[in-house]
């Protein structure tokens, strides 16, 4: 027996999934595989590297450390969900944006994880300074940039969505 | 690294909880997921029953009860962070719980997860010490009350029985206008504390030290209520002089002692840390003491 | 070899994209989630493998017992050493390099039979339906250990021959070598001063933020395996693939996908790649292995310990005369690659000084764990760091400013091209093409303000507060040969398409490739697609490694677009009926200067190369819009760098805070400044990592203590000041390009710059620091013996 199975209700994105899933599967691996949702990436599973960061209700969590059955009736937002809409060619999130500006990204492993915490502090607060957005990275690891140029994008991306709001 | 298998259960009331892990042995609780998760990804641990206490909403919840604050075992760190009361009545709290790991952590993190986990260099289980928490504990037979000092036994040891479920932490805040300093050093922003120091000041109109508590995490097992200190401070101004043979105590301390951190390290950190801790708290008690 | 490399220089061309800051063309699907690394390949019916790991450091292997392992739910098969030799030609891994004078016998297993040598080494893998039941599989094999002495530090290995890391080993050095050149004895005589350093250094691992994994598949129709793996070296990984499995190379393909980072750990061929694939021929099924980050921690490659004792000779005037001395290496149990690691830290200790005389002794020895091959920088910042030591001795010793006395010593840029008078490990004596370290020396000087900062730390001081500058040069060769090879091919859809043998891993090789391909055809850089590191594409290649990619993948995807654009003129010619130099590539077509509407696009002049029967192609003309090339190259290019920064050490808590980080770099032409800017980032912050936070420490019987990211720590963005990047520009004669490498050169002074730091900061305390990392325990030990003086 594989630890129980559960049936579980999720909306993802803004779409409703309903499963079976095994009781210890963690959330994680029901987002890569069970809905081949696979930006969500895994980078240590024991809750430090941050590479697995997601949304659950609203706000960041690692999804390494969740279970899915725990996500039941849960509002999930991934990487998946950042774009307006699904279109290669088509615009992306500002956050996005600047990251491809700024060369915010190199390997681009770390990068879902991050740009979902980044989502979540520019969403509470409109003009981050550097340091709160060192503070916010601090949860991730990322070997390839040395940060520098994910904090620049980050606060282009601040500045860009703060004109757009007005 | 994938958990092994085991007997999922989520509760809805505190009740069905409790005979859960009345009926079962080998059973954890799953609050807020940061410290178990890790060790049950890396098999350190192999529970036959899980029981999710996420869902019991009467174990979250920040509220006044007569004087006092209590707060749900449940209530995520991140709501205390945020919270206007803990800010204004409990700002030692405030303080220390934005040193508590990084968003994520804090997010799903609970108080009472953390209390009962009983890392010794963790933030929350200090602040518990310095502000003499008390403990609301329950299991099918009732409901118990254990003061802090008498919950953290031992090296990530609580008085909890097997059985029991922590529901709720009540602490008496200090008096408005006290000073307060909750500083630690850690290598990394959101690591585990090394050292930390918490402050709790009240000083009189002739800057005399009328009520203290001075409490070190991370140096010993349990967080360390440097007690004989706290009575030498009492009627006394914070000279540096007296400061200086408060941090000079710290060199006695039994303290930890690990092949990767030696004790004469943690003893040299805490005697660093006590004295700019003390300072932080005095500033802040004569800033609101001017107001008055 | 500059010649042409241009194109048309003339401006009839269109603006030019190298040597700008061009947006990645890899970015938007990495942005939207839309990577395909290796985990997220998926294919129906595929199964996952889960290894059991040595937990001695040395141990007998007295019998593996997977018997209930094979019962357990979902197991599809378990495979022990004995039923992984039945798939193989041989149960030991090829050494990874040629060598003539390493040992037999020093390779790793794809599973261990009678001994294990560290704690980690794979002894059984379970396959099974799922990864959960895989692992929960593992925990069922059951193991009988007889555990023997571990050897766990490479100096008590030098100087006992037992206990043995390897019982089969008839010594714990398994090499030596000896490097010399010029007058040592004079060097060292009574005329000069003479100054001696026992050095410690050790590194740490490569932690690509993904970690390792492969996934096989056996196609039985046609025969052939096909292998995607998290690799950087996909070409050498096929070639092994068929040696081991018995195969024709040709019926094996490896295919690498997008790869989270490599770092040099995955520049290997690993065990588990040739175990999983042997797995997936067996049972006619595709078998997938992810690694989690502890078996990273156990079982990838590492940088470790070395032990340095070295003395140098200057004259009064601070003037190098000689070096002498000896490096201990840590190899760990195996040796699956060769000794390229510690024979590149003593044959470039001298880095970009003048040193007329040298001699060093090497001993490689092996110890009770993990293989060790290079880290990004490869030995170099090992070697940076005690060179560095040492010129701040002679500056402190002979009373000369730190600065002063290596600018007394530096290679005049009149002097180049340097004969560096060692062989580099392919018997080839290392000559520097070209660079100007004097005026990188004063570029970071000034941005340093160098000139204002013992005004600083005086101030500070007189504070309490304790600051410190370290100062630091690095030189690295780039572009490690043979070759490499690019396709670069026009579809009769008009897209152009770029395969290479070269690897990607995050350092913009794609948009780098598609930049100077670009600039060649006129098109923009979105209708380039580059495809690296697939075996079916380019059928050699030698992948991603030593900073080699933008001068031989460069130089190979220059000179085949080169090729391409010459071919697209003269056909072009032809149909228009039109001179050469009336014809200029734009937008994606060939075009009559100053009359764009005549023209032919670059896509019908593939479809006509395409060929139809019987219609002839233009005269002189071969079939097809493309053209390879193996861009050979036996030279090097050296990068240089200059790294300046400033500290601050909390001496209550032995904290260090850094609070400037200035890299004055030249890597000859850049073809993208945002992307090279970001490599340097990246190295730094690297090499912060290595100076103050990263160590795999073991305990006294070889277990690992550090083996998670909650123990080994790596630099997170608060630890981090804001870098500063100068560049500097001295083209390489070398090739096609101008271009040198840059992936590692951010890392290699890093270490040298930071520790010399914080012995400037402690100056007051008299602590001389001969090791790396440090960390905060450290120092307060230092400056309490310092005190004690």
């Amino acid at each position: 027996m594989n630890g129980g199975e559960k049936m579980i209700s999720v909306t993802v994105n803004g779409q409703a999934f309903t499963r079976p899933v095994s009781s210890r599967r963690l959330l994680a691996d029901f987002l890569r595989h069970d809905l081949a949702l696979t930006g969500t990436h895994l980078g240590c599973e024991h809750g430090v590297c941050g590479a697995c960061t997601v949304l659950v209700d609203g706000v960041s969590a690692r999804s390494c450390l969740m279970l899915a059955v725990q996500t039941n009736g849960c509002r999930i937002d991934t990487v998946e969900g950042l774009a307006p809409d699904s279109g290669d060619g088509e615009a992306m999130h500002p956050l996005q944006e600047a990251f491809w500006s700024r060369h915010g990204l190199q390997c681009g492993f770390c990068t879902p994880g991050i740009l979902m915490s980044l989502v979540e502090l520019l969403r509470d607060v409109e003009a981050p300074t550097e340091e709160q957005v060192r503070l916010v990275l601090s949860g991730h690891l990322c070997r390839c940039t040395g940060y520098q140029n994910i904090v620049a994008a980050a606060l282009e991306a601040a500045r860009s969505m703060s004109k757009q709001a007005r | 690294m994938k958990p092994p298998p085991f007997h999922y259960h989520a509760p809805h009331t505190l009740q069905d909880a409790l005979a859960i892990v009345g009926e079962h042995d080998n059973t954890r609780l799953l609050a807020g997921g940061q410290s178990l998760m890790p060790m049950l990804n890396m098999r350190l641990l192999s529970p036959d029953h899980l029981v999710d206490i996420n869902r019991i909403p009467e174990l979250a919840g920040i509220r006044e009860d007569r004087g006092g604050i209590v707060i749900g075992a449940m209530t995520r760190q991140r709501d205390i962070e945020f919270s206007p009361l803990i800010r204004e009545r409990l700002p030692l709290l405030a303080e220390a719980i934005t040193l508590v790991g990084h968003r994520q952590t804090r997010n799903r993190g609970t108080i009472g997860g953390s209390i009962c986990h009983l890392d010794p260099s963790a933030e929350q289980p200090a602040v518990a010490m310095a502000m003499d928490a008390t403990l609301t504990v329950a299991s099918q037979r009732g409901v118990r009350e254990i003061a802090m000092r008498d919950f953290a036994l031992g090296l990530m040891t609580t008085a909890l029985d097997d059985n029991e479920i922590l529901t709720s932490i009540r602490i008496e805040p200090w008096r408005s206008g006290h000073g307060w300093a909750f500083i630690e050093y850690a290598r990394r922003h959101g690591d585990f504390a090394i050292v930390s120091v918490a402050v709790l000041l009240e000083l009189d109109a002739a800057s005399k030290v009328v009520r203290v508590a001075l409490t070190l995490g991370g140096v010993c097992p349990v967080p360390l209520r440097l007690r004989e200190a706290e009575k030498q401070l009492l009627g006394s101004a914070l000279t540096s002089a007296n400061v200086a043979k408060v941090a000079e105590q710290c060199a006695g301390i039994d303290a930890l002692d690990d092949p990767q951190v030696p004790r004469w390290y943690r003893r040299r950190v805490a005697a660093t840390l006590l004295p700019r801790a003390i300072a932080i708290a005095a500033e802040r008690a004569r800033a609101r003491d001017g107001d008055s | 070899m500059m010649a042409d490399d241009q194109g048309a220089a003339d401006g009839k061309h269109s603006p030019r994209i190298v040597g700008t800051k061009a947006k990645r063309i890899e970015d938007r699907a990495l942005l939207r989630g839309r990577g395909k690394f290796l985990d997220d390949i998926h294919i129906d019916g595929v199964l996952h493998a889960a290894f059991l790991r040595s937990q001695h450091a040395h141990a007998r292997l007295r019998a593996v017992d997977v018997s209930a392992a094979r019962k357990a739910p979902g197991v599809v098969a378990v495979f022990d050493a004995q039923a992984m030799r039945a798939e193989l030609t041989d149960l030991r891994m090829p050494l990874g390099f040629p060598s003539s004078t390493l040992p037999a016998g020093i390779t790793p297993f794809v599973l261990s039979e009678r001994e294990v040598c560290f704690v980690g080494e794979a002894v059984a893998m379970v396959v099974a339906t799922d990864r959960y039941l895989a692992e929960d599989a593992v925990g069922l094999i059951q193991v009988d250990y007889d555990p023997l002495p571990a050897v766990t530090d490479c100096k008590s290995a030098l100087e006992n021959n037992e206990p043995r890391a390897r019982s089969d080993s008839p010594s714990n050095v398994i090499e030596r070598v000896e490097l010399a050149y010029g007058d040592i004895a004079a060097a060292f005589g009574p005329a000069n001063r003479q100054f001696k350093e026992s050095l410690f250094i050790h590194r740490g691992m490569a932690h690509p933020i993904e970690g390792r994994g492969v996934l096989a598949r056996f196609d039985d129709t046609s025969s052939e395996l096909t292998v995607w793996s998290s690799t950087q070296m996909s070409h050498e990984l096929r070639q092994v693939l068929a040696d081991l499995l018995g195969m024709e190379p040709d019926r094996v393909r490896v295919i690498a996908p997008d790869v989270g980072g490599g770092f040099g750990a995955k520049y290997l061929v690993y065990p588990e790649e040739i175990a999983v694939a042997a797995a997936t021929r067996h049972l006619r099924r595709p078998v997938k292995w992810v690694e989690d980050r502890m078996e990273h921690f156990l079982s990838a490659i590492q940088d470790r310990d070395q032990y340095w004792d070295v003395e140098i000779a200057a004259d009064n005037n601070g003037k190098i005369q000689g070096i002498r001395g000896r490096m201990i290496h840590d190899q760990g149990a195996y040796t699956p690659q060769g000794i390229n690691l510690p024979y590149n830290s003593v044959s470039s200790l001298t880095g970009p000084y003048i040193v007329p005389a040298y001699q060093m002794s090497l001993f490689v020895c092996q110890t009770n764990k993990p293989a060790v091959i290079p880290v990004r920088g490869a030995g170099y910042p090992q070697a940076a760091f005690v060179m560095e030591r040492l010129m701040d001795r002679i500056a402190r010793e002979l009373q000369i400013d730190r600065v002063e006395v290596r600018n007394r010593n530096l290679i005049p840029k009149e002097k180049m091209p340097y004969n560096k008078q060692l062989k580099s490990r392919a018997g080839v004596i290392s000559v520097i093409d070209s660079g100007d370290y004097a005026a990188c020396s004063r570029k970071a000087v000034d941005a340093i303000d160098y000139a204002g900062f013992p005004s600083r730390q005086d101030q500070a001081r007189a504070t309490g507060r304790y600051l410190g500058l370290g100062f630091a040069h690095a030189v690295k060769p780039t572009g490690r040969g043979p070759f490499e090879s690019a396709v670069v091919r026009v579809t009769p859809a008009g897209r152009i398409v770029i395969y290479t043998g070269a690897m990607a891993m995050g350092q913009g090789l794609a948009t780098a490739l598609a930049q100077l391909c670009a600039d060649q055809l006129g098109v923009p850089l979105e209708s380039i697609d580059v495809s690296a590191g697939d075996t079916s594409r380019v059928s050699l290649g030698l992948g991603g490694f030593a900073s080699r990619q933008a001068i031989l993948a460069g130089s190979a995807v220059h000179l085949a677009s080169l090729e391409v654009r010459q071919k697209a003129i003269k056909v072009a010619q032809h149909v228009l009926e039109v001179a050469e130099q009336d014809l200029v590539l734009q937008n994606g077509r060939v075009e009559v200067l100053g009359v764009p509407s005549h023209g032919i696009s670059l896509a019908s002049i593939a479809r006509k190369l395409k060929g139809s029967p019987g219609y002839a192609l233009p005269p002189g003309v071969k079939p097809g819009l493309e053209a390879t090339s193996l861009f050979q190259f036996d030279a090097q290019a050296f990068a240089n760098a200059t790294h300046a920064c400033e500290v601050e050490v909390d001496i209550g808590t032995g904290d260090v805070r850094i609070l400037r980080y200035i890299g004055v770099h030249d890597s000859g032409r850049l073809i993208n400044p945002m992307i090279a800017e970001g490599q340097i980032h990246g190295g730094i912050v690297h090499g912060i990592g290595n100076s103050l936070y990263e160590k795999m420490r073991f305990d006294e019987i070889g277990q690992p203590i550090t083996t998670t990211f909650a123990d080994y720590l790596l630099p997170t963005a608060t630890e981090i000041p804001n870098l500063e990047v100068l560049f500097h520009e001295s083209p390489s004669p070398t090739n096609p390009l101008g271009v040198k490498g840059i992936g590692e050169t951010g890392t290699i002074p890093v270490i040298a710059c930071v520790i010399s730091a914080v012995e400037n900061a402690l100056g007051p305390f008299n602590v001389r620091i001969r090791e790396a990392p440090l960390s905060p325990i450290r120092i307060l030990e230092m400056i309490d013996e310092g005190r004690a003086q």
